[in-house]
């Protein structure tokens, strides 16, 4: 067996409470309008709801996500972010969340644009993949890789547009959005490099939130 | 009184319901004009309403059913036609809920419709029945809901045309309706629909029977054109997955096909017993009042969009579509989400996955099942609905 091939890497477990969740309930406002999309099982939404007291909607691409939320009391639409944010009216919320998602559209520049147009503010996290350890891993190894926050292999995973967070600031600049926020995080979603330069910070976070504005 | 009025099946059928009657002081303004009176309501309620009143949910039927959602059907004698859905436990609730389903005005199953007897003339009203709409049909509904003393409902529920109506009081009466759950339905018929109605209408009216609409008179009833109807209708509440799974090209009751115009097919035996059952139970000139009705139905049209429509709505929708449903496909629906979406409606929506068609929401699934008790319990706890105090201490009965 080559010892080169990429293994599969041993099992994320998610947290109980997601630290990552809790990171984005702090930064939205009080009371706000918020739209999750790729909202699971509800459970940011739930938080949100009980500690924001926002009014939340959102999108689930899962039927068994779907039911959960309904079941919940949250207002969720069965869809997802390539097909269906183009239903909403211009600045519809206050907040526009899109939550380890991005990676995996289709079209993620039309989701850029269509989520800086229906809300306020928008907020993406995502896997960084300019991380270092993936850079040495493909750099040494030649395959590519994979890693605790991306485990799959390339013929099975679902993010077909992983990219890095110089990459992101770029994209966001082209849509003409403010970057208000950059979050460093590790593999356990929490904090690291704060106050490093953009450069640092794409070397060390294995994941980041990103706090977006449209350009008035 | 003509004879015939004895031996025609509605008539008694509204035996083993409620009856809610209208007189000529509180007539019904129709789409059409008219100022429609008296009239009657046929309906059935299971469960007990609570004592503020906030716990009525109406579910609201669709072309061929009638008020018998959970109850042992009078004339088949068969379960309701909602009986996986409606009771004890199940995820309507009676137990927690007061439910009512009323017959549509124009059906014949007890509500005033083309079978009934037209007291200025003292026969059939047949032909000159008033052309209805969906709107009139919910317009008596909310009479009937008002004679309950009910001011607001905790949920409308209905498939099909069923949810054409749950459109309809959602839209028309937006401080009455707490939920809203239409199922397989659109806010506009699509033309291909009425296509397919202008085909059963027309299937009917050329049955010799049918008498320019004035068969009971005649003592007929046209019943090979009501079951070609029924026959060509049914073939769009099922999918071609289901009917391929169900009977493939399987030969009913041979080994050989018969070369000739015999149901040869397991799908031409199966249809041809649907129309026979139908004509049995339902009347020639309600198929064409309702199917009309379905045809007229147009919201969009009506508010200059549908946006306009749901405009300032507070009600909590959930809005249910099947995969295989080629009648009222899940775009539709989309369509109804789009519009609740660009008015910052409380809307969740629901694609099930599933074979079984647009007859789905009257058949076991499971995901329907999970999607319904889930959204309502959560509605209910929004309303403040404290289900499981409905004792006999706080229950009041409706006389």
């Amino acid at each position: 067996m080559n010892k080169h091939a990429p293994k599969a890497a041993k099992v994320y477990e998610i947290p109980k409470r997601r630290v990552d969740h809790l990171l984005i309930a702090d930064l939205v406002d009080n009371g706000s309008r918020v739209l999750d999309i790729g909202c699971s099982d509800g459970a940011l939404l739930q938080l949100l709801r009980t500690n924001k007291n926002i009014d939340g909607r959102g999108i689930e691409i899962s039927q068994k996500g779907v039911n959960l939320c309904v079941a919940k009391g949250l207002s969720v639409v069965h869809g997802n972010a390539d097909h269906d944010l183009v239903n909403y009216p211009d600045n519809a919320f206050d907040f526009a969340i899109l939550s380890q998602t991005i990676q995996a559209t289709y079209r993620p520049k039309h989701v850029l644009e269509q989520l800086l147009r229906i809300s306020k503010k928008a907020i993406v996290s995502f896997p960084n993949f300019g991380h270092w350890y993936i850079r040495t891993q493909f750099f040494f190894s030649g395959h590519m890789p994979v890693t605790t926050t991306l485990p799959k292999t390339w013929y099975e995973t679902e993010n077909i547009h992983l990219c890095t967070f110089k990459d992101f600031v770029q994209i966001c600049n082209e849509l003409e959005a403010s970057v208000d926020k950059v979050i460093a995080l590790n593999n356990n979603g929490y904090k690291v490099g704060v106050g490093l330069p953009l450069f640092l910070k794409n070397l060390i976070a294995e994941q980041g939130v990103f706090l977006l504005k449209p350009k008035a | 009184m003509p004879q015939a009025l004895s031996k025609q099946f509605w008539i008694d059928s509204a035996m083993h319901s409620q009856i809610a009657s209208f007189s000529e002081d509180t007539p019904l303004a129709l789409e059409c004009g008219e100022h429609f009176a008296p009239f009657q309501i046929a309906y059935q309620t299971y469960g007990e309403l609570n004592q503020d009143k906030s716990n009525a949910i109406l579910i609201c039927h669709a072309l061929t059913g009638d008020q018998h959602a959970a109850n042992i059907h009078p004339l088949t004698t068969k379960s309701g036609w909602w009986n996986l859905m409606v009771g004890p436990g199940k995820p309507i609730d009676t137990d927690r809920y007061f439910v009512i389903c009323s017959n549509i005005l124009g059906g014949c199953m007890g509500s005033t419709g083309p079978g009934s007897i037209n007291p200025k003339t003292n026969t059939f009203y047949g032909p000159d029945f008033p052309l209805i709409t969906i709107p009139d049909m919910v317009g008596a509904q909310a009479k009937l809901i008002e004679h309950l003393g009910i001011d607001t409902l905790f949920s409308v529920i209905g498939g099909s045309m069923g949810g054409m109506q749950v459109l309809e009081w959602a839209t028309r009466f937006k401080n009455k309706v707490f939920s809203a759950i239409p199922i397989a339905a659109c806010a506009q018929e699509a033309p291909q629909n009425i296509g397919f109605h202008e085909v059963c209408r027309q299937a009917i009216m050329a049955d010799p029977d049918w008498r320019d609409g004035h068969y009971l008179e005649h003592n007929t009833h046209p019943k090979k054109g009501l079951a070609v109807a029924r026959m060509a209708a049914h073939i769009g509440y099922l999918s071609k997955d289901i009917l391929s799974k169900k009977f493939g090209r399987n030969l009913q009751d041979r080994d050989n096909i018969s070369f000739g115009f015999d149901a040869d097919f397991q799908v031409e035996s199966y249809l041809r017993h649907q129309g026979n059952k139908f004509v049995e139970r339902f009347d020639a000139n309600s198929y064409l009042y309702i199917s009309r009705a379905i045809d007229y139905f147009d919201l969009p049209g009506k508010y200059g969009g549908l946006v306009n429509a749901f405009a300032g709505t507070k009600t909590r929708f959930c809005v249910i579509s099947f995969t295989s449903d080629w009648l009222q496909p899940t775009s539709k629906s989309r369509e109804i989400v789009r519009a609740l979406n660009a008015v910052a409606a409380k809307v969740s929506f629901v694609e099930i996955e599933t074979d079984k068609g647009h007859d789905a929401f009257l058949l076991d699934e499971p995901e329907l099942f999970m999607t319904i008790s889930g959204f309502l319990e959560a509605a209910a706890k929004a309303r403040g609905l404290n289900l499981t105090s409905v004792t006999a201490e706080n229950v009041r009965h409706i006389p």
